[in-house]
Formats: structure tokens, C-alpha cells, sequence
């Protein structure tokens, strides 16, 4: 378990209260001058050695993400931007760092900023989040007020000017490239790709997207030192994560841990064990919604891990731990994610507005066993018919559960075509 | 969009197309682009609504903690169906997805809000509350919850067999 | 040049290449339903997915850049099962209604299908019904066959720049829709009906009046304005049926305005066929002997200077060349081609022709148009300029022009005198300062008004001044709406020895110096009833138009589509049309009315047929062999640099785009334009 003093988010709760003073008092904007002046490629090269992965469900490097911009200066300016639209089913943290430790993404974003030479940065923050929204902007507000934002940053030359930008309700937006369209005032649609937004993004001109979490680890990262960061965890995945566990727990909850950390030991000691005791367990959504279900069979020494979960065919993802116990019907908790991605599609590519449709409509079907068993074989073609085929990934992530699921529990689905099969031959 | 918005609170939660227009005028852009990213994103309300604009959360992780049935319950208490608006125009019913509060499930959104750990008792208590005009706690409706941190929960959500 | 392997065989692509073209070069027919050259890549459909070695995922290949030495497969199992996919995808949601739909046979999404599909649906579900829309009068939508391409949306934006359709909400509820109930309002909207892939959008006048495979085929041009657009009409069991474009890069690219594509059934509507001949103030039925010898008698019974020819928009080149013969054989020297009253010079091709080419649009830096209104005028061109102006880089000047152009620009006022102050001489010349290929719009409209020849004096003056006359460019043009003008101008159809030009005719026939008029195809030609009292009008045309009621004889001609005849565009390019439909009645070529006609008096022509009226013609008249290839003529230096206009804003722009010619006035679809789209403009002032 990961000791106090490891803890990065040592506010996430909101126990400290708010204000600038009281992040201060726990380390936040502490010796930030000197890490500043040591400049761009420092501050690259410990991000890159402290094995940081983005935090946004992807798991892609963080220092090798930052580095793909271009080094040489044009005119075109660089910006940083923010992914603060947490849409993701079974995931709030960004939400907690977002109202209560605003500063430590806020700081995280300005050392971002040395890193990748900009001096705009874009906070584009899910609309529904609106109390969380002023909370963060009053935070900029006070760094503004105390030279922690603005010209001249605590008389280091550097200029930061950092922006919020409200969505409106669309989960796609959490897509970088949809984002930046979005980010422009557009629907949000995402982009072909290439180029990249390291190249062609934000206004066309050179742009890294990263997630809250992600940059709100950096200052610790930069203060404490590479290694210690790489210490936690296991290689390749290391660092803390904030977890958040939803669902059939007795205590649901948000919490920071290191990574790697088995999920029996997540849920038993942060969330007081699975409703009915472990034995009660089903299944569980590893990394929110778009990570295929495990089942418990697969859970009891199953380390929460990006590598540990790729591994068993599901995926870390954001880290939004749902679990199910054994009242679930597994079918219709698919079914209503698959009409959550039918949903948010947002209709531009053929794979994914029409499959989206289409999967849903063979849940809804699977979901009262009003289908044939080659239904299935069916539902898993066409859903192979949309992964990998979309412009963006929430096409694989529609069809990703629905795999899962099948893979999983086939059984399930066949037992409850059977029974409607008998209910029916009775009536 | 933040135009949109402001449209929104100004004409009491919604934007007739004569606001879209105007935003449309103020930033140079074409009616048609203004009119596709109002139809795009999902807050943007197109039809008038009521005082209080409820949104329930009804995606995986708030399902499986009972939202259907405590929509079900709202739905009944209000004497409105989704999408509707109750006679005394007090309250226009939604259900919408994952509003990423998902620790605190089951939830919902009253305009600018966010209502968590919900059961039957709180979700009546809250409802008459608003209609009544009293304050009412923002975020987590248990007493000892202040923001995610865990709790223990007992006897306080109801367990709902499915 | 980089190299690519398609399907193991290597290819030599230009760097910026993408895949598809990459494909393309290899002999590899990639299937596409967004994609199309002349938009921006939306890459939405995704049937063009392609096998890129190292790459995990297949990737779109219209909007991937190729790459040197990347391997690239067409024919895996990857991709098979990715285009199947994606053309299931693309029908489960379609209505499959194609017995009843006007695509059918000429379907992107049936072809496609057939090549790359599955043979049976496995989609049990109920189908998406999508609401319809009122796109107006010109275009049917069945919007339930939308696949969502967005190729329509682009075109708006992009090519037509009026921005009238967008996709609104998303996921499977997205639709196409227009910004306004009640129809698109840009002249170029027919386009989107060739564009879409499937049956959403159809033509509303072609509805259930043929299949497309009954077609007979044939390649013309349009008349419609002076573009000189190609086009393919389409004639079934004696009609014509529908007009598409037909691609010429050089000219209209691949677009057609609305009244070129939709004027068709006005050559129904109105139509002349037999000669008449007025009585008692009433006109009957009559023979073609009977009204020539009218006409002859009219003839010697005045004196030559007595006698006036005008003709109009449609005349076509060896008319008026026949018609000048005739009437230099008679005496009579008071001809013009100019029935606008324009002043524009006649002596020298290089003050009638668009100069620069219309392609070289394409290239130019610095525009100023004066005087005309290209939206309205030269619709397909004026796109041009904005597809032009979409790239960047090309600053664009105005004098008298409307605002809604489709791109931005400055203007310099509305009162043409300011083109003759120093000021204003000025700022154009600093604006054309370091200008490469610097270009001048010159419209005929303001031509037509009282000041017309000194302000083309002035612009000949600017533009030697500003240096746009160069070695290998010249950028002075002008903009004319006629078909027949550059070919009337060419051919010599301008007084002649002291003879009178319009705009003295009209005075002449409001004194009554004028006692006989021709009026051939010249409907448009402006002057006031009340000033034709008393004259002897012979009208020659192939509509009942706005002349042939004042008429004293009538004889019928035929229309663009009955003959074989030869336009010029305003490059001086020549082209013919073509015989597609058979004449109405007892209707002839309306040169031949001038051979009977001459054979009666002086019998100075010799032609009898169509080829010898042709082979003489190109013989007085070279430049006009060089068919396809725009006349270039040597410049004439302006010298008088010291004129000065009076204050004058004419109101001389075109208000009605869609009906400017006897045929679109006959026309039910462009009066409906008129009733529906117009209103619309109206009533929304003009801003969509």
C-alpha cells in the first residue's frame, strides 16, 4: 500500500480546504523558480527517465510525447492543452485534482510549458463540470495575482498564459484531436491523422494534448527526482495513479495508489471489499468503460498495471475500476455502455455511426435472449467490423466491451437465448 | 460555444434560433455552422425548459447502483415523462450519460449542480427542497461525504437486485 | 518523385502524392464514396482502406500522404474485409429502393456493391427513417439514402461558398440539412446532385422521366452564358431530358450553374413554328414564301439607311456572319450585335476578350473587377475566383460590384466616376505593385452604360499603366453574359462605314429615322415598346418572347439544341453544338433565313450548305479555325490618359440570375427559382 508520504495528491479530498496558501502549505509552487530556470531539455529528460505514461488511457509516454515537437521555433507558437473533458464511464479523478488540487495541475501545466516552448496553454474542461470549472478558475485567477501565471513569471522571463475552455457535452471531445476542433468552436469531429498535432493542431500550428492527472504529477516528478518516481510501481509502469472504484463496493471512492497494486488489495483495503465479500464478485470494468470486462476468475491476482492488464486482453485504460457483483446482469450493463458509445459517436465515419447502431441494437436483442445463438458469432463480426476501421478510437472502444463480454460470457448470453426459447415454447 | 452558452443563460436555459443567428453575426460565421454545433453537443437545448433542468446520470456505473429505479421514482413523483417539463414549469426531466461522478453514484445534475450518493429518501428530500425554494447541500447528499473519499455505506444505499 | 510498391509493383509518384493517387498510377481502382479531387479530404467514408506495411490498422488512403518507398496492398484479406464491412455498414441503414430511385444505374453505391460487397445483408433491424428536406426547387431529396459523405456540405462551403447545407446533430441521428427551410439559394446548387454518391439528392425536373442507361448521350455546349461551359445533354424519345456538365478543366472545370443544367425545358415552352404575318393588327398563320416576300417588299420600299439589324444573346456566329453579308450585299449598314447597348470597341479582339484565359484564374495574385457582378453573370467563373481565393494569397479589389461575391474582398465605391481621379489611379496601381500575375475583370454591364467607352478607355489606360500587359500575360479581361457576343464582335456584326450602332439605332427609332427593324434572337435588346410604334419589326427567333407580339413578320429559327452551330466564348474559343432534338414545325437554322432572303435580292452568298458557310467564314476569319484555343491578339497601346466620368451609380447589375434569355424565361424550373429562391433572398435581405 502506498505509504502518506509517497502520495502526490495529498488535498485530492478537499480536507485541507482551497486556496493557493493552503497549497503552498503542502508543497505545491515549492522551489518552482530554480526548476524553471533549468529549462526545456531537464525537464524533458526527468520526465522521460521517471517512465511517466499518460494518465488519460492510452498509457503513451509522456516525455517521448512531449519531445515530438518540433525543436525548432517558427513562427507558428506552440500550445499546450489540457484534457480535462472526463467523460469516461467509471472515471472521476480528474474531477478531484480539478476542484481540489488545481495548483498542482496548474504548476505541472507552466513546467509543460517550458518543455514544449509555449506560452499559451488550453484547459478545455468538460461543460457539465461547472463548479469544478469555477474552482479552477479561481485558482488561476490567484496564480495570476502572485506571478505564478502571466509576464515574467516569477522573474524568469517566461511568459504562461493559460486559458479554460468549457465543453458542452460531448464525450468525444475527450478524443485530442475532436478536442481541438472542438477547442476552435467546431463540432467535435475528430481528425485525419497525419498529420499530428504535434505538427498540424491547435490553429494549425504545433500542439500536445496530455491529460489532468498527467501534468499534475510532473511537479512532483521534477521536485522529487526521477527516480524516486521510478521506484514506485514496476518498470515500465511506474509512478502512483489515482484509482477510482465504482460499483458493487461498500465504499466507493477515488484514491491514489501505486501502480501495479493488486485489484483485490485496491478494492479490499481503499473501498471495503466487494458488496457480499469477494466471493460476491463477477466482474470488473478494469480502466472505465472502454476496457473489456474481466471476470473474477481472472481478478484474484490481477495487478492493476498497464502491462499486467494488457496481458489478459483488457487494458488499464483511465482507471476507472467498475465492479459487478454477482446481482449483475452482465449483459445489460454491456448493453447500456453500448448505448452510451451509440450515443457519443459523433456520426462523421461510416464504421462507427452505423455500428455503433447496429451493436446496440444486437444487446438490446442479447439482452432479453430475443435472438438466435449465431447471434453472437454475428454481434463479434460486426464488431470487428468497426474496430480498427474508424478515424478515431471510440469505434474499438464500442466494440471492445462487447468482445470482452463474449469472450467472457458467452455462456451467459447462450443461457438467456435458451431460457426466452423455453419461456416462449411454454406460453 | 462559450457565446452558446451565454445565449443559453440568457434566454433561461435554451437558445431559440434567433440567438444562434446572432451569435452567428457576432463571430462572422454562417447560420448553418452555428446551427450544427448547437445540435452537436448534447447541453445545448434547443426547446425551452423548466426552472429546474434535472439530468440523470443513468450510464453503467450509476445503473448498477439503482438509477433506473430512482428515475423510475422521479418520473412518478414529478408526473413527468423524459424530456418533459412538469405543469407548474418547475422541473424538465433528462436522462443523460456519464457525468463523471461516477464514485458517487447514483447522481444527478440540477442545472449548474451536481446531486451524488443518492437513494429514494435524499432524491424526494432534494426534489421538494428545489420546488419549495429551501437551500439545498450541493454534491454528496450524505451527511459525513465531502467530496470521493470512502465511506462506509450501510443501510444507506439500497442495495436493488436486478 | 518518390517511389511506392502497390501490389509489388513499384510506381514513381509526385512528392505530396496520396495513397489513392499513388493506387491510382499503379492501375489499382481504389472504391471512395467522400473523396472527391476537387473538395477537401474528409476522409469520412472509409471504403478506401488500404494495407500500408508496419501499420497495424488498414488507413484511409485519400488522406494518407505517400511516402517513399512505402508498401502498400490493396488486395489482403485486411482489406477485403474492411471495404465489405464498411459497405455493409453503409446499407443497413439505406432503403435499397433503387427500382424507384433516379440514381439507379449510375449509383456509386450500387457499382461499389456490386465490386466490393457482400451479396446478402445480415441487418434484421428496423432502418432509420430521416426526415425530408425542402432543398427547393431544383433538387429532390430522399434523405433516408443519405450515406453521409459530406461531399454536398463541402461543396457549399467550398466551391459555391454560400455555406447553405451542414451536417447537424451526431452519431446516427447526424443529418444533412439546409441553414434555412425552404431551399438553397446558390446558382451553383445543381452540383451537389452530381456530386452525391447516392440517390439522396436527385434532380426535382428530371423526377421519373427516364433511366439513366434509355439516355441517349451527347456532347454540347452551354448558351446560357458567355462561359461557354461543357456540357453532356441527355435526350430521351425526342426530348431533352437533362443537361450535366461535362469536365473541361480549362473552361468550367466540372460545375454548371443552375441555369445552364435547368433551362432545358423552356426549348418546349413558346416556341415558334411557322412564319406569321400581321393583318389588321392581328398576327396569322402564314408560309415562309409569303413572309419573305413581305420582307423583300419592305426592303424596296425603304432606303438602306432606313433599315436596322440587331441581334440578340443566342444568335450563334455564322447567323450573324451570314446576316452581315445579306445586309452589306442590300446596303444596309446600320447592324449590331451589341443589343445591351454596350460601348465596347470593336476593332480589336484584345478589347472584347477575356485575355488572361479563364484557367489562369487559378494562378492570379491580384484581382480587380469593375463594373460587373461574376456571382450572377458567370457563375462557374466567379467559383473559380474563389476556389482561387481559398488558397490564399490573392488580394482582391472592387469597383461597382455587389457584396455577396462569395469571397472577401475591398471595394472602392460604387460610383464609377472615381476611377477616372488621380487618387483612385493610384491606389490601383500600388495595389498591382509587385503583382505576378496581376488581373483585371472589366464587365460588359457597365460597358452598356452611357459612360461605357470611356471607361473601358481608362481601364485599357490602368492596365498598360499598372503593367498588366507583359510579354507572356495580359491582364486585362472583360466579362460579358452573352453566348453570341465574342463570336458577333469577331464575325464583324458592327456597323460599318458610318452605319449606326445600337445604342444610335434606338435613338434613330425613336425619331423615326428607323422604319424597318431585323430583330434577330434579339429579345433582350432594351428599349421601350412605346419607341418601336409605327416601325416595321421582323422578328427572327425561336420564342414567342418579349418582341414577337410588336412583331410584323415572324419566322421561325431553331434553338441551340437543333443545330449544329459555332459559339465563342469570351476567350474566343470556339465551340460547337450539337443537333440533339429535331426543329419545331417548319423552324429553320435562322442563317438560312438570310440566304433565301439574299437569293431574293443581290444573291451575294454563294453557300448553300452548313460547310461552305463554314469553310468561307473560317477563311475571312482565321482565328476562329483554332477551335479550343483562345485568340490572342496583339494589344492596341490607349493613349489618352486625361478622361474624365461624371458621378454615376447604374443600376446595371443583374437582379434575376435565372431568367436572362428567352429560353430561361420560357422555363417552369427557373420560374420556380424565381418564385421560391428569390423570395427567400428577400425575405432573409440577401444573408443566408
Amino acid at each position: 500500500m502506498l505509504s502518506d508520504k509517497d502520495k502526490i495528491f495529498k488535498n485530492i479530498y478537499g480536507f485541507s480546504g482551497t486556496g493557493l496558501k493552503v497549497a503552498k502549505s503542502l508543497g505545491d509552487w515549492n522551489n518552482t523558480k530554480s526548476i524553471m530556470l533549468k529549462g526545456k531539455n531537464w525537464i524533458l529528460d526527468e520526465v522521460k527517465k521517471s517512465g511517466l505514461r499518460g494518465r488519460g488511457g492510452a498509457g503513451f509516454p509522456t516525455g517521448l510525447k512531449w519531445s515530438f515537437m518540433p525543436q525548432e521555433l517558427s513562427e507558428k507558437p506552440h500550445y499546450v492543452v489540457i484534457n480535462a473533458d472526463e467523460s469516461e464511464p467509471g472515471t472521476c479523478k480528474d474531477r478531484e485534482i480539478l476542484r481540489n488540487e488545481p495548483f498542482k495541475l496548474i504548476e505541472g501545466i507552466l513546467y509543460a510549458s517550458i518543455a514544449m516552448q509555449a506560452h499559451s496553454a488550453y484547459i478545455y474542461i468538460r461543460g457539465e463540470f461547472y463548479n469544478e470549472y469555477n474552482s479552477l478558475q479561481r485558482a488561476i485567477d490567484e496564480c495570476y495575482e502572485n506571478n505564478l501565471l502571466g509576464k515574467n513569471i516569477l522573474k524568469t522571463d517566461w511568459d504562461l498564459d493559460l486559458f479554460v475552455h468549457r465543453g458542452a457535452g460531448a464525450y468525444i471531445c475527450g478524443e485530442e484531436s475532436a478536442l481541438l476542433e472542438s477547442l476552435e468552436g467546431k463540432k467535435g469531429q475528430p481528425r485525419l491523422k497525419p498529420p499530428f498535432p504535434a505538427n498540424v493542431g491547435l490553429y494549425g500550428c504545433p500542439t500536445t494534448v496530455s491529460n489532468v492527472e498527467t501534468v499534475s504529477v510532473v511537479p512532483e516528478i521534477l521536485k522529487r527526482g526521477f527516480s524516486w518516481f521510478a521506484n514506485l510501481g514496476k518498470e515500465n509502469n511506474t509512478g502512483t495513479k489515482l484509482f477510482c472504484i465504482s460499483g458493487h463496493v461498500n465504499s466507493p471512492c477515488t484514491v491514489e495508489e501505486e501502480m501495479g497494486i493488486s485489484i483485490k488489495e485496491l478494492i479490499n483495503k481503499h473501498a471495503n471489499g466487494v458488496r457480499g465479500g469477494w466471493e460476491n464478485l463477477k466482474a470488473i470494468i478494469p480502466g472505465g468503460s472502454s476496457t473489456p470486462l474481466l471476470p473474477s476468475s481472472l481478478c484474484n491476482d490481477l495487478n492493476m498495471d498497464f502491462d499486467s492488464l494488457k496481458a489478459v486482453n483488457s487494458g488499464l485504460g483511465t482507471a476507472g475500476v467498475i465492479v459487478m457483483d454477482k446481482s449483475t446482469d452482465l449483459i445489460k450493463a454491456i448493453t447500456r455502455l453500448s448505448r452510451f458509445y451509440n450515443h457519443e459517436s459523433c456520426g462523421q465515419c461510416t464504421p462507427c455511426r452505423e455500428g455503433t447502431g447496429w451493436i446496440l441494437k444486437m444487446m438490446k436483442k442479447l439482452s432479453v435472449g430475443d435472438a438466435r445463438v449465431d447471434d453472437i458469432d454475428k454481434l463479434s463480426d460486426i464488431c470487428s467490423q468497426v474496430e480498427n476501421h474508424t478515424i478515431c478510437a471510440l469505434g474499438d472502444a464500442a466494440a471492445w466491451p462487447v468482445q470482452g463480454l463474449i469472450r467472457h460470457f458467452r455462456d451467459e448470453i447462450e443461457k438467456k437465448i435458451q431460457d426466452n426459447l423455453l419461456r416462449k415454447s411454454a406460453e | 460555444m462559450p457565446l452558446l452558452d451565454l445565449a443559453m443563460r440568457q434566454c433561461k436555459g435554451w437558445i431559440p434560433e434567433s440567438a444562434m443567428k446572432e451569435v452567428g453575426k457576432i463571430i462572422d460565421i454562417p447560420f448553418i455552422k452555428v446551427y450544427e454545433v448547437a445540435t452537436f453537443y448534447s447541453m445545448f437545448n434547443l426547446k425551452p425548459i423548466g426552472k429546474y433542468f434535472i439530468q440523470f446520470c443513468t450510464t453503467t456505473p450509476c445503473w448498477l447502483k439503482g438509477s433506473d429505479d430512482l428515475l423510475e421514482l422521479c418520473k412518478s413523483y414529478l408526473n413527468v415523462g423524459l424530456n418533459e417539463t412538469t405543469e407548474d414549469g418547475n422541473f424538465t426531466l433528462k436522462e443523460v450519460e456519464c457525468l463523471g461522478a461516477c464514485v458517487n453514484a447514483p447522481m444527478v445534475q440540477i442545472n449548474d449542480d451536481y446531486f451524488e450518493d443518492l437513494d429514494e429518501e435524499s432524491l424526494i428530500k432534494l426534489l421538494d427542497n428545489l420546488r419549495n425554494g429551501n437551500k439545498v447541500k450541493i454534491g454528496s447528499q450524505l451527511k459525513e461525504r465531502k467530496c470521493s473519499e470512502p465511506i462506509k455505506i450501510v443501510g444507506k444505499n439500497k442495495n436493488v437486485k436486478r | 518523385m518518390i517511389k511506392v510498391k502497390v501490389n509489388n509493383k513499384v510506381v514513381e509518384v509526385p512528392e505530396g502524392a496520396t495513397v489513392m493517387q499513388a493506387c491510382e498510377a499503379a492501375g489499382e481502382e481504389i472504391p471512395r464514396f467522400c473523396y472527391h479531387e476537387k473538395l477537401s479530404i474528409a476522409g469520412n467514408c472509409r471504403m478506401c482502406l488500404v494495407d500500408i506495411e508496419r501499420s497495424p490498422k488498414p488507413v484511409a488512403s485519400c488522406a494518407m500522404p505517400a511516402a517513399n518507398e512505402m508498401v502498400i496492398k490493396t488486395n489482403t484479406e485486411k482489406v477485403e474485409k474492411a471495404r465489405k464491412g464498411v459497405m455493409e455498414f453503409l446499407l443497413i441503414n439505406h432503403p435499397l429502393d433503387c427500382p424507384i430511385c433516379d440514381q439507379g444505374g449510375e449509383c456509386d453505391l450500387q457499382d461499389q456493391s456490386l465490386y466490393f460487397g457482400k451479396s446478402t445483408s445480415r441487418y434484421q433491424d428496423s432502418k432509420r427513417a430521416v426526415d425530408e428536406k425542402n432543398f427547393g426547387p431544383l433538387i429532390k431529396t430522399v434523405m433516408t439514402r443519405c450515406i453521409h459523405c459530406t461531399r454536398c456540405v463541402r461543396f457549399m462551403d467550398e466551391i459555391a461558398g454560400t455555406h447553405e447545407l451542414g451536417a447537424i446533430n451526431r452519431g446516427e441521428g447526424m443529418e444533412i440539412t439546409s441553414a434555412i427551410e425552404g431551399g438553397i439559394t446558390s446558382e451553383l446548387s445543381g452540383n451537389i446532385i452530381d456530386l452525391c454518391p447516392v440517390g439522396a439528392l436527385t434532380s426535382k425536373p428530371y423526377a421519373f422521366t427516364a433511366r439513366s442507361w434509355e439516355l441517349n448521350h451527347f456532347d454540347s455546349i452551354d448558351v446560357s452564358d458567355a462561359i461557354g461551359s461543357n456540357v453532356r445533354i441527355d435526350e430521351f424519345n425526342g426530348e431533352i431530358k437533362r443537361i450535366l456538365p461535362r469536365e473541361n478543366e480549362e473552361i468550367n472545370q466540372e460545375w454548371l450553374s443552375d441555369k445552364a443544367r435547368f433551362f432545358y425545358d423552356g426549348l418546349k415552352n413558346q416556341r415558334l413554328d411557322k412564319p406569321f404575318v400581321k393583318k389588321n393588327n392581328k398576327l396569322l398563320s402564314s408560309d415562309w414564301n409569303k413572309a419573305l416576300d413581305i420582307i423583300i417588299k419592305k426592303i424596296n420600299d425603304n432606303s438602306s439607311s432606313e433599315i436596322a439589324a440587331i441581334s440578340g444573346a443566342l444568335t450563334d456566329t455564322e447567323t450573324m456572319y451570314t446576316a452581315k453579308e445579306f445586309f452589306k450585299g442590300i446596303g444596309v449598314k446600320n447592324i449590331d450585335c451589341r443589343f445591351n447597348l454596350s460601348q465596347v470597341p470593336f476593332s480589336n479582339p484584345n478589347d472584347w476578350l477575356f485575355n488572361s484565359g479563364i484557367e489562369n484564374i487559378d494562378v492570379i495574385d491580384k484581382l480587380l473587377i469593375i463594373g460587373c457582378d461574376p456571382r450572377r453573370e458567370a457563375a462557374v467563373l466567379n467559383s473559380r475566383i474563389r476556389q482561387r481565393w481559398l488558397t490564399g494569397g490573392l488580394d482582391i479589389l472592387t469597383i461597382s460590384t455587389p457584396e455577396d461575391l462569395t469571397y472577401k474582398f475591398n471595394s472602392l465605391g460604387n460610383d464609377i466616376s472615381i476611377l477616372s481621379d488621380l487618387n483612385t489611379q493610384i491606389k490601383i496601381k500600388s495595389f498591382f505593385k509587385n503583382a505576378n500575375f496581376p488581373m483585371i475583370i472589366l464587365g460588359d454591364s457597365i460597358l452598356s452604360t452611357s459612360q461605357g467607352n470611356k471607361i473601358h478607355k481608362i481601364v485599357k489606360n490602368i492596365s498598360q499603366e499598372a503593367n498588366l500587359i507583359r510579354k507572356n500575360w495580359n491582364g486585362f479581361n472583360v466579362l460579358n453574359k452573352y453566348a453570341s457576343r465574342v463570336g458577333g464582335l469577331s464575325v464583324g456584326f458592327v456597323p460599318y462605314e458610318g452605319g449606326l450602332c445600337s445604342v444610335e439605332i434606338k435613338k434613330a427609332l425613336k425619331s423615326k429615322k428607323i422604319k424597318v427593324l431585323f430583330l434577330i434572337e434579339a429579345d433582350d435588346f432594351i428599349i421601350n415598346n412605346n419607341d418601336l410604334k409605327d416601325v416595321f419589326i421582323i422578328y427572327i427567333g425561336h420564342h414567342g418572347d418579349r418582341f414577337a407580339g410588336n412583331s410584323d413578320v415572324i419566322l421561325p429559327t431553331s434553338a441551340f439544341t437543333e443545330k449544329k452551330s459555332l459559339y465563342l466564348n469570351i476567350e474566343g474559343r470556339a465551340q460547337f453544338t450539337k443537333t440533339i432534338t429535331s426543329k419545331p414545325g417548319v423552324a429553320v437554322d435562322s442563317w438560312k433565313v438570310f440566304k433565301a432572303l439574299d437569293q431574293k435580292l443581290s444573291s451575294v452568298i454563294k453557300y448553300n450548305t452548313h460547310e461552305g458557310l463554314l469553310k468561307q467564314m473560317f477563311d475571312d476569319y482565321p482565328l476562329l479555325r483554332n477551335q479550343n484555343y483562345a485568340e490572342k491578339s496583339k494589344w492596341e497601346a490607349e493613349k489618352n490618359n486625361k478622361i474624365k466620368l461624371a458621378s454615376e451609380i447604374n443600376d446595371f447589375l443583374v437582379k434575376n440570375f435565372y431568367q436572362t434569355c428567352c429560353i430561361s424565361r420560357s422555363s417552369e424550373n427557373m420560374a420556380n427559382c424565381v418564385k421560391e429562391i428569390l423570395e427567400i433572398k428577400k425575405v432573409n435581405n440577401g444573408n443566408i
